[in-house]
């Protein structure tokens, strides 16, 4: 029989999803203009942010009507639930973009510190994990949400890479350049946390999907 | 979606005797919408909607004050035929009531008592009103089996073919799957939802969740008052009134 009740669940399925557009957007204009420390581009991620906020609150209200309106049951309340979870992980990813792009101010009109080596790496893996988290999200694919969470301890080596790098070779060694080695490390744990942001909605795909819960317990991927 | 109104009532006093059964209620009902009346038995909500097809005036001894319009029409008016009012104004029962007549024939019956001869016409009709009320591929092989042969959940859709058979443009539902299993209710609930694209519909209901779940608008009575009127979605998710709070939480009721 078809319901109703589908085509609402679409609707909130493309809603979620532009804003994941936008969200891998804001990731992408963040370390773009970390490359060229292009304030103007900075500037646009923190001023298109609020968008962002607004959608998070659209879709948390929209999945509060759907649970009292329509009383969903299994795969349907799991779906509206995760949604939840997953809207408030993607507006965290964004207001990350933003603390990027916030850096990118602190760094500009001087010269970068060294060239980027590992925090390119991470910014790579940051937005194949997040786009992965919303491809596995809209196919309901628990496999591919279970690679993104094997992937978040790469993101945690490399941070520790990049602070081990600036404090010993740089800070440690002279404390003047802090002024430039630090927006460089707080970049980098940014970066690992939007890793870990998306790895919560892997997680949440994977409780939505399988309806198991893997969140604390890594041992059930092996 | 249309925003119109198709009914209102406005300071719509009841009584029953002396009992004073319903108190100044001013509601209006929008066009291709469903609006749904909840609230604990004795409350009003079957009293009031049976006020929408003038229902009221096959029980004795009661009296009416104020007004029930349609269309801006008063339904009450010293020139409308009450029979011509119940046409417009469809009603499906809590307990469904085919005729003890075949499908077919439930609904010819109203096409022939509204004085429609032809017959290529009546069975036109008889096919279209199965397809709007979901029933046509369950029933179109045997037509003419008696209509109490069906089961409860098709009988009830029977009901609802009936009613749009004459043209209705306001279809009553009054606790319309009391009588019926989960997955008969959910195929009338969807069936409400496709037909208030056409229609005009009012459903009286027990059941809290059906009217979250199929409604537009929601009404909340109590002891013959209008507590509360507003969007569904508002209604069951930040009500005004606490009243309406404690009953749609089950604090009371």
């Amino acid at each position: 029989m078809e319901r109703h009740l589908d085509q609402e669940l679409e609707d909130l399925k493309k809603q979620l999803l532009k804003m994941g557009t936008l969200v891998e957007g804001a990731i992408f204009e963040s370390v773009e203009s970390l490359k060229e420390l292009n304030i103007e581009m900075a500037g646009k991620v923190i001023k298109e942010d609020r968008a962002i906020d607004e959608m998070e609150n659209a879709i948390d209200e929209r999945c509060l009507d759907l649970l009292a309106l329509r009383q969903p049951m299994a795969i349907d309340l799991r779906f509206i639930t995760m949604s939840m979870k997953i809207s408030t992980d993607l507006e965290r990813i964004a207001d990350l973009a933003v603390d990027i792009a916030q850096r990118v101010n602190d760094l500009a009109g001087k010269p970068l510190l060294k060239p980027l080596i590992d925090i390119p790496k991470l910014t790579n893996l940051a937005q194949q994990m997040t786009k992965d988290a919303l491809d596995a999200f809209v196919n309901k694919d628990a496999e591919l949400a279970g690679s993104v969470i094997l992937h978040d301890n790469q993101a945690d080596k490399l941070r520790n890479l990049v602070q081990k790098e600036l404090i010993e070779e740089y800070m440690g060694k002279d404390p003047s350049s802090a002024a430039r080695a630090v927006p460089l490390l707080l970049i980098a744990r940014h970066l690992e946390r939007i890793c870990d942001h998306a790895t919560n909605i892997a997680e949440d795909v994977i409780y939505m999907v399988n309806a198991e819960v893997v969140k604390h317990h890594p041992e059930k991927l092996q | 979606m249309d925003n119109s109104i198709k009914m209102y009532a406005d300071e719509v006093n009841f009584f029953y005797g002396k009992t004073h059964a319903l108190k100044d209620i001013n509601l209006n009902i929008y066009k291709n919408h469903v609006t749904a009346i909840i609230g604990p038995s004795g409350c009003g909500k079957s009293t009031f909607i049976r006020l929408l097809n003038r229902m009221n005036e096959l029980v004795p001894n009661t009296s009416l004050l104020g007004g029930i319009y349609m269309d801006g029409m008063d339904i009450f008016g010293p020139s409308v035929d009450a029979v011509e009012i119940r046409r417009q104004v469809g009603m499906v029962f809590q307990k469904p009531n085919p005729f003890p007549k075949s499908i077919f024939d439930n609904i010819s019956y109203g096409l022939k008592v509204n004085g429609i001869k032809d017959r290529l016409f009546i069975e036109e009709k008889v096919e279209w009103s199965l397809k709007k009320a979901a029933l046509w591929p369950e029933v179109k092989d045997r037509l003419h089996d008696s209509a109490l042969r069906l089961s409860g959940g098709q009988q009830q859709r029977l009901c609802i073919a009936r009613s749009l058979a004459v043209e209705s443009e306001v279809i009553l539902f009054d606790e319309p799957c009391a009588s019926l299993d989960p997955i008969s209710t959910a195929k009338i609930e969807e069936l409400i939802t496709e037909l208030k694209k056409e229609y005009t519909i009012v459903i009286v209901t027990h059941n809290m969740q059906q009217a979250a779940r199929v409604s537009d608008y929601t009404a909340f009575f109590l002891m013959g008052e209008l507590i509360e009127f507003g969007k569904t979605q508002d209604i069951f998710t930040k009500p005004n009134d606490p009243k309406t709070e404690a009953y749609i939480t089950g604090r009371f009721g």
